[in-house]
């Protein structure tokens, strides 16, 4: 198992390398410099020359290589989880993830072949997040820290699944995170990046004097940050002031600030240097970060709810008087 | 087993995805009106429109293109330069397409067997601005030593995006409506662009680095007149050209 938790690992590594490749292709205007599909300038993909690798084509055609190797990588991880993986859960998600990819390689076929129309590359974007966050996902469900939960005791369980705005916040925040990106990439592939070309104002005000869909799509991707950071720094806090003992929670909480503030940071920076290409790229990285970290939040927080722990808690003496609501975790240390 | 808390959190995140989706592009519409028969016309009685398109004010300084992403363009360039201003010695402003608005309607005018062209050399586009005729062959070429993509993004025709990966390659496409301007671009070399203008008549003309024009064989009548430049957008002017007559009309666009 500890081996599939590597492997796991390192699909979600590739998938994030997908994913940056990914915006450097869109970033750099590159997602019509080969213009067939599947195959490469008449090429099969793999045989196409590297020295056919220059301008726009070694962005898209390097962002197919590694999405060929994300597919093998997936293929191979829902073989593993079928042979080895005893939560029959856990391996339907494996032969999600794998059906995911496959429509995720289609959709990229087709809007290369259709001229990138916004509605499927929006959805190319949109489910390559859902497929990273099912990577995140699996990676967590086969790490040693989920599987041993956390060192929780059924009190310190007990704690957190009493913790009701705990519990919604962390839903609250991925789905929210979410939300932005779909608006990022409705910015992104509608050519809607630059609709408001100053920052932190709107051509100069707090609202656009003037409204059409672009700065209608870019204005409100600020206001959803603004609502993002907002219920960031809220379940961060929260984590932080009610279970600080928890280190499963307490790590992926800060990382979540740091990279909400990096992420803001960024989204500024891209306007403000008319989207610099690496600016650009990194802001689409960061975002994946930052919805995969809230991800791992949300699964740890909802530990209790998967049925090993839920059965133990159940079989367990009522101890729920005695539980501190929202009080620090104690002496009880996560992995 | 959770099996429900494992599909509803596998769900919301599926459903979150196809909710992005949907629509699609309508089609471009190709059709081409009807012409209409054309009037009578005496060639002994054509005339011509001339004139000059002059630049007002300091344009930005071209800029060097780094070709450096493709080494095979910077080796074959010869021409590194930004061209989106050209501008002569009497401030005529180069590349500009000149063309007969309005006023033509109802005529029609036979296609030429002889195709336009556009050639990719030195990672540019020659020309980067020209005209040709609806239903009119376009041959595309590429000349260089790399590969190219040629992807036209027009409004009124169906956009096309096709490989060229070896030199010396030809590919022949016709549009089937009349539009001003089709872009060009390639999306292996950012920086390579051009423009045809696409019209169901013959009088049209690119300015040379000098800013002159001349659309000559023109029936006489009252014209509508545009100028485009791909940085400084369009102008238009009435004129009219008598019997066997020269009319001339010139443009000024300003810039800074």
């Amino acid at each position: 198992m500890h081996w599939l938790h590597r492997y796991n690992r390192l699909l979600a590594a590739a998938t994030l390398l997908l994913i940056t490749a990914g915006g450097l292709v869109t970033s750099t205007g590159s997602g019509l410099a080969v213009p067939d599909w599947p195959n490469t300038y008449g090429y099969f993909m793999f045989a196409f020359p590297l020295s056919g690798m220059v301008g726009g084509i070694l962005y898209e055609h390097g962002h197919r290589l590694i999405a060929s190797v994300v597919g093998m990588l997936t293929i191979g991880l829902a073989v593993w989880l079928a042979q080895k993986e005893p939560r029959r859960w856990v391996r339907h998600i494996g032969w999600i993830a794998l059906a995911a990819v496959v429509v995720q390689g289609l959709l990229g076929g087709i809007t290369v072949l259709y001229f990138l129309p916004p509605p499927i590359s929006i959805s190319h974007a949109g489910l390559a997040q859902v497929f990273f966050a099912l990577v995140v996902s699996l990676a967590i469900f086969t790490s040693p820290g989920w599987l041993a939960r956390y060192g929780r005791s059924t009190d310190g369980e007990r704690r957190i699944a009493a913790d009701g705005i705990l519990r919604r916040l962390v839903i609250v925040v991925p789905a929210a995170i979410y939300g932005q990106i779909l608006l990022g990439a409705a910015m992104r592939h509608t050519g809607a990046g630059l609709a408001i070309p100053d920052f932190p104002l709107a051509f100069g005000r707090l609202l656009p004097p003037v409204w059409d869909p672009a700065i209608a799509i870019h204005f409100a991707h600020r206001v959803g940050a603004l609502m993002v950071t907002l219920a960031v720094l809220a379940t961060a806090g929260h984590v932080l002031a009610h279970h600080g003992g928890r280190r499963e929670l307490t790590r992926p909480a800060w990382l979540l600030g740091a990279l909400v503030f990096a992420q803001v940071t960024l989204g500024a920076w891209t306007v403000l240097s008319a989207r610099d290409v690496t600016i650009n790229t990194a802001h689409v990285a960061t975002g994946a970060l930052l919805f995969a970290t809230a991800i791992v939040l949300c699964l740890r927080t909802h530990r209790d709810r998967f049925s090993d722990v839920a059965a133990r808690i159940a079989a367990a003496p009522d101890a729920a008087s005695a539980v501190a609501i929202g009080a620090p975790g104690g002496a009880e240390a996560g992995r | 087993m959770q099996h429900r808390t494992m599909w509803t959190f596998v769900s919301l995140i599926i459903l979150a995805a196809a909710a992005c989706g949907g629509g699609s592009d309508a089609p471009a519409e190709s059709a081409m009106p009807a012409a209409a028969a054309p009037p009578a016309f005496d060639p002994a009685t054509a005339g011509s429109v001339m004139g000059m398109i002059t630049l007002e004010g300091t344009p930005p300084a071209a800029e060097t293109i780094r070709m450096n992403s493709d080494p095979a363009c910077a080796e074959l360039a010869s021409d590194t330069e930004t061209e989106y201003y050209v501008v002569g010695g009497s401030g005529g402003l180069g590349n500009v397409f000149v063309y007969v608005k309005e006023g033509l309607e109802g005529r029609s005018f036979p296609v030429p067997d002889e195709p336009a062209m556009i050639d990719q050399v030195g990672c540019r586009y020659t020309p980067h601005v020209f005209g040709m005729r609806v239903g009119q062959t376009l041959k595309i070429r590429n000349s260089d030593a790399t590969l190219h993509n040629i992807h036209a993004t027009p409004a009124a025709n169906p956009e096309f995006n096709m490989g060229q990966p070896i030199q010396g390659m030809e590919f022949d496409r016709t549009f089937e409506a009349a539009e001003v301007m089709v872009p060009f671009k390639c999306d292996v070399h950012g920086w390579m662009n051009a423009y045809v203008g696409v019209l169901d008549h013959p009088y049209f003309a690119v300015t040379g680095d000098d800013g002159n024009f001349d659309i000559s064989e023109l029936p006489p009548g009252d014209y509508v007149v545009e100028a485009w430049h791909e940085e400084l957008g369009t102008q238009m002017q009435n004129v009219t050209v008598g019997e066997g007559g020269t009319a001339e009309v010139s443009f000024t666009f300003t810039v800074g």
